[in-house]
């Protein structure tokens, strides 16, 4: 079982919500990732749908790289839209 | 009361046995697997004790009912008790019992008896989960690899002397079904060896035919494994009576 593929684990909390990343299991296929994650991730209520993707499949970003990635942004506030005036009527933004 | 137990002893000693698990399983995803059924098997224990400690009154209780009866009183079939072994036969015994609990929920949730229909019902859904994933793993492990096909063929061999005590009428099914709160635990017999063959078939291995088989449990006769269950499970309240958390 320690030669079984890695999953991760997306699991939908709500309806109408996003899945979200939970974790990773170990299962010989799709099938039994599936069932595998049930027992693991939704013990305690926490899904209505689950979804599972072959490790392997992922493409990460390299953590080497995250300076050039991810650090021109840090100067660059103006992206955020948080120089408007909100009326107060508005109230979820 | 007879009645009763002899329906939830099944769960209780089912749910101990897969208990023992907990931290051994053969992988992390199949321990949790295996103890969520246990913890299933044993919520569905709590519901039929209550009911029974109503009907005894006086001072009964789910606990005194589930660790203060010695091994004679104890009602379960002997398939349910038999050892975890290995990985397959912990599969062969769950495969076994779970396609027999199936059907007898899908029946009991008929009774008259309200409780107890409702208690089925409401168990349905564990329990239809538990058939497909033993159901799944006799598949895997029958079609897997030669050692896992062997392993497992060799479980289902062992374990299926214990299948026929699953359809003994006892007195008090006889008396319950007379009164339309009772299963006709004969009349699943067939659809059982149906479903369970069909199962084994698909998954490459052989059915079983044997002549001879074990009985003994619905009479409180047990195995020689029960005894060492028990202790385990009582110990607790017969070194420590009425202690709590």
């Amino acid at each position: 079982m320690k030669n079984w593929p890695l999953w991760e684990v997306f699991i939908r909390s709500k309806n109408g919500l996003e899945h979200r990343h939970c974790g990773s299991l170990h299962a010989s296929d799709a099938t039994m990732a599936l069932e595998n994650a049930r027992d693991v991730y939704t013990r305690r209520m926490e899904g209505v749908s689950i979804w599972v993707v072959p490790s392997s499949q992922i493409t990460a970003s390299n953590p080497e790289q995250s300076g050039e990635l991810f650090d021109p942004a840090k100067d660059k506030a103006y992206r955020h839209p948080t120089f408007y005036e909100l009326p107060d009527e508005l109230k979820h933004m | 009361m007879q009645y009763i137990y002899g329906i939830a002893d099944n769960s209780l000693i089912l749910g101990q046995r897969l208990g023992e698990l907990c931290g051994h399983g053969a992988s992390l995803e199949t321990d949790i697997a295996l103890t969520n059924i246990s913890l299933d098997l044993l919520g569905q224990t709590r519901s039929y004790y209550q009911y029974a400690a109503t009907l005894l009154g006086g001072n009964a209780t789910e606990d005194t009912v589930a660790f203060l009866r010695s091994e004679r009183e104890y009602k379960n079939v002997l398939l349910v008790e038999q050892p975890n072994t290995d990985f397959g036969y912990t599969i062969a015994r769950q495969f076994l019992f779970d396609i027999f609990h199936l059907s007898l929920l899908e029946a009991l949730q008929n009774s008259q008896d309200e409780t107890l229909a409702a208690i089925a019902q409401k168990s349905i859904k564990e329990v239809s989960y538990h058939t497909r994933f033993s159901s799944d793993w006799i598949k895997r492990l029958g079609d897997g690899t030669t050692e896992s096909h062997d392993r497992i063929q060799n479980a289902i061999n062992d374990l299926w002397g214990f299948t026929d005590e699953l359809f003994h009428q006892t007195e008090a099914d006889k008396a319950m079904l007379s009164e339309n709160i009772g299963v006709d635990v004969m009349l699943l017999k067939a659809p059982y060896y149906k479903k369970v063959s069909a199962i084994l078939e698909e998954a490459t291995l052989i059915t079983p035919q044997l002549e001879y088989f074990q009985k003994g449990g619905k009479q409180g006769i047990h195995s020689e494994h029960m005894g060492f269950l028990l202790a385990e499970m009582q110990y607790m309240q017969r070194a420590y009576p009425n202690m709590n958390w």
